[in-house]
């Protein structure tokens, strides 16, 4: 397996990023979507993709740069530092991974994923957990195609999505659609989450799909689901590094400037060992971030524990980070005028989304052989 | 099979080689305290295999792998040496050499050393012919190593050394000693040599202090009027303090290491499950699932920054982390092995022989090579800039 250092060209991908984000999608880009009532800024997403970033999985015969998992990983860290928002997982990551497992790949899907112009969804939650195991939607078979029927929640990306991936259950097993998100039947509500983010309830009732709405084949959803799944929380994983990073940077920097009796708290030791166990962890988190990317480009077969490692670790390293950051910062952290809210919010949504702790340290631990 | 570059060459020529030379016996993944092969002149093989795979590995320069060929080593490179850790691992084989030698003084002297010290001291090592011990603390100097007091004069012809160690482990087992000595009082970090003493020299004694897992391994260590040639000392007179700071990166990685060892190979859950009933208390999985996580995150970061190294990034300071993560990390690990094992474990011997001491055992771990609190403060200082 490669080494567990960034090439050459990640390292170059991550400053050119680091470059753009820190000018065109600071966290105040965030909050002043939040405070004009949007959830996602268009101009910026068309930027990030003549960037390449939207195609940054797709092969280069359908537009994309194909540069791989762990690159995709670089980006997504980047972007949490920040708290950019772009439905680059969604769309970029979860999307294009689905649609590049079938060998038809869906006529020129992949080519308006990279170019930015189709954006997509994943609707999976029907619960208040992730379980796509326990999907109930139902996809009733008449004549040649399927009737859908049934709720999805914490669709993330599902209101401004213009199509969505549907997981629904045929006769026993489970089948992923991809239809357009203004066809008939669907109703979309958009949720009002604590970060900011689009999100959306859905409601499919009695939509019409026919066998060509069916990405792969039916009755093996997984199939083409668990690599983008995993695709998915990988890079998660990796936007919460980013994020548990930019909550620690501005920790720190407080740490050296805020005087309480006569001296920067910077001094305090019990402040200094807190802050200092707090990077530990987001070093060691930073090893099965890049595990699994690497893992993911190299042997996609068996990354399951790989990318579990890295979700579990970052879902707990980016709480850890921005609980420290709120307490360290004192009254200030509580306000909204101040940034470190912004990023308490993020970790706790981004906790849940794909699986939280729990679900990905029980199949690591299934994995292991427990 | 040494000259070959490609990694997977390799890999062919090394996998038929351990086929040929790695005995049966030594392919036991045993990786406690009772079958490590410390080597020295007064070392008891326990067995012959354990005899003939150190002799074989050695003959190789496998018993330090990275170490270069003419110090005794086999001068492999990183892709290289995951294989060797990796063809090991696949059959299960014991490392056929510890040692205080391999771990912290011969990285010193490769990095420190003159040519003459590396031919002279680097060799033996490798071959588990002289066994070392670490006198560093003093009873006045834990923490605050720079305190230390041990008297070393110059005599002209030679040092004379005197003075008291503490914590010293193996003393009593030990060939030589690499100590830590004054000699100038007047600057506390700018007064520190480094130094190599024979531990049969005249005026050098031990007496062994017992722990509270009831071994006895470490002692204190006395110099009386202990006569040592000059050319014993590494690097320069007064500035062993740079040695000494980069000996302790090497410890510090190896002592975490050491503690994830088992715990990236062998899988915490399935080893509590033998005793838990398929490990369903809850509280027992839940935080056993928390230590696999960790577990398996920290043995990566070990890997992560062996690759950085490679890449000549360097670990530095950065080693504090780890020393800190693996060793608080083994701790709760021997918690949950205790916890799992219930009454039965609480007994010295029976069914969980040796379980209990080598929990008791781990909680050295955090003091051993610089107290967690120690390695919080380096981190917070030297890696985060934090003032004070
Ligand atoms: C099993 C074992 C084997 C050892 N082997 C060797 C050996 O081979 N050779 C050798 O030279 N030494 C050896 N040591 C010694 C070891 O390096 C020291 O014990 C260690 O450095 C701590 O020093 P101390 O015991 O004097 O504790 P102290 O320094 O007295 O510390 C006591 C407590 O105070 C805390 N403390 C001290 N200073 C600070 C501070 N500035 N900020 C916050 N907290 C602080 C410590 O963290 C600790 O909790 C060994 C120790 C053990 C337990």
């Amino acid at each position: 397996m490669a080494t567990l250092v960034k090439t050459e060209e990640e390292t170059m991908l991550a400053d050119a990023a680091r470059g753009f984000l820190d000018d065109a999608a600071p966290v105040t880009h965030l909050r002043g979507l939040r405070d004009a009532g949007e959830t996602h800024d268009p101009a910026l997403w068309k930027e990030m993709a003549q960037m390449g970033w939207a195609g940054i999985l797709v092969p280069e015969e359908q537009g994309g740069s194909d540069m791989g998992h762990a690159a995709a990983g670089v980006l997504a860290h980047e972007m949490g530092k920040t708290l950019a928002t772009s439905p680059f997982l969604s769309s970029a990551v979860i999307a294009a991974t689905a649609l590049r497992q079938v060998s038809d790949a869906r006529g020129d899907a992949l080519q308006r994923i990279a170019s930015g112009e189709a954006i997509y969804a994943l609707a999976v939650d029907e619960g208040n957990k992730f379980a796509p195991d326990a999907t109930a939607m139902t996809a009733e078979r008449v004549g040649n195609g399927f009737r859908l029927t049934g709720d999805k929640t914490f669709v993330v990306d599902g209101a401004l999505a213009d199509r969505l991936l549907v997981l629904a259950r045929t006769e026993e097993a489970l089948t992923l659609f991809d239809i357009p998100a203004d066809r008939d039947g669907i109703t979309r509500s958009a949720q009002n989450m604590i970060d900011a983010r689009d999100s959306a309830r859905i409601r499919f009732d009695g939509v019409e799909a026919t066998g060509d709405d069916v990405v792969g084949q039916v009755d093996h959803a997984m199939d083409v689901l668990k690599p983008a799944l995993e695709a998915g929380q990988a890079a998660l994983a990796a936007e919460m590094s980013g994020l548990a990073a930019g909550a620690f940077g501005m920790t720190v920097e407080y740490l050296k400037e805020r005087k309480q009796f006569g001296i920067a708290i910077g001094n305090f030791q019990a402040l200094q060992h807190r802050a200092a166990h707090l990077w530990c962890e987001t070093e060691v988190t930073a090893s099965a971030i890049l595990h699994a990317g690497r893992k993911l480009d190299e042997d996609p077969a068996n990354a399951t524990l790989a990318v579990s490692l890295a979700k579990a670790r970052a879902t707990s390293t980016a709480q850890l980070a921005v609980m420290e950051g709120v307490q360290m910062h004192g009254g200030i952290g509580m306000t909204d005028a101040f940034d470190m809210g912004f990023y308490m919010k993020r970790a706790r949504v981004s906790a849940e989304w794909l699986g939280d702790y729990g679900y990905h340290a029980g199949q690591v631990a299934r994995l292991r052989g427990f | 099979m040494l000259d070959i570059q490609d990694p997977e060459q390799f890999r062919s020529a090394l996998r038929a080689w351990l086929e040929e030379n790695c005995p049966e016996e030594m392919r036991d993944g045993a990786a406690d305290e009772t079958t490590i092969c410390w080597g020295g002149k007064n070392w008891k093989f326990s067995s012959e295999a354990q005899k003939i795979w150190l002799e074989r590995a050695a003959a190789e320069g496998l018993t330090v792998p990275t170490w270069p060929r003419e110090y005794g080593g086999a001068g492999l490179d990183r892709a290289r040496e995951k294989v060797f850790q990796e063809e090991m691992a696949r059959i299960n084989a014991r490392t056929p050499l510890q040692s205080f030698g391999i771990w912290m003084l011969g990285p010193a002297l490769l990095h420190f050393g003159t040519h003459e010290q590396k031919l002279e001291y680097l060799p033996p090592i490798a071959r588990g012919e002289i066994r070392w011990c670490q006198g560093y603390s003093e009873p006045g100097a834990g923490s605050d190593l720079a305190g230390l007091q041990t008297k070393c004069e110059d005599m002209g012809d030679r040092w004379l050394v005197n003075g008291q160690k503490v914590w010293t482990s193996y003393a009593d087992k030990a060939d030589w000693i690499f100590a830590l000595v004054r000699t100038d009082k007047e600057s506390k970090h700018k007064g520190i040599s480094f130094l190599l003493i024979d531990m049969t020299s005249d005026g050098v004694s031990t007496r062994p202090i017992k722990l509270i897992s009831g071994a006895s391994p470490f002692c204190e260590t006395f110099f009386d009027n202990v006569k040592v040639p000059k050319h014993h000392v590494v690097g320069e007179v007064n500035r062993g303090w740079d040695v000494a700071k980069y000996l302790l990166t090497h410890e510090r990685e190896m002592i975490s290491g050491s503690g994830m060892f088992a715990g990236v190979s062998r899988s915490l859950g399935a080893v509590l499950a033998d005793d838990s009933d398929g490990l369903t208390e809850p509280t027992l999985r839940a935080k056993a699932m928390e230590a696999e996580v960790d577990a398996l995150a920290v043995g990566l970061t070990l890997e992560r920054y062996k690759d950085q190294a490679e890449a000549g990034g360097g670990v530095g300071d950065a080693s504090a982390m780890l020393k800190y993560m693996g060793t608080e990390l083994n701790k709760r690990r021997h918690e949950l092995l205790m916890a799992a094992g219930g009454s039965d474990a609480l007994e010295w011997d029976g069914t969980h022989a040796g379980r209990a001491g080598d929990w008791l055992r781990t909680k050295a771990n955090s003091i051993e090579g610089g107290t967690s609190e120690v390695m919080l403060s380096i981190v917070s200082r030297r890696v985060l800039g934090l003032p004070g």
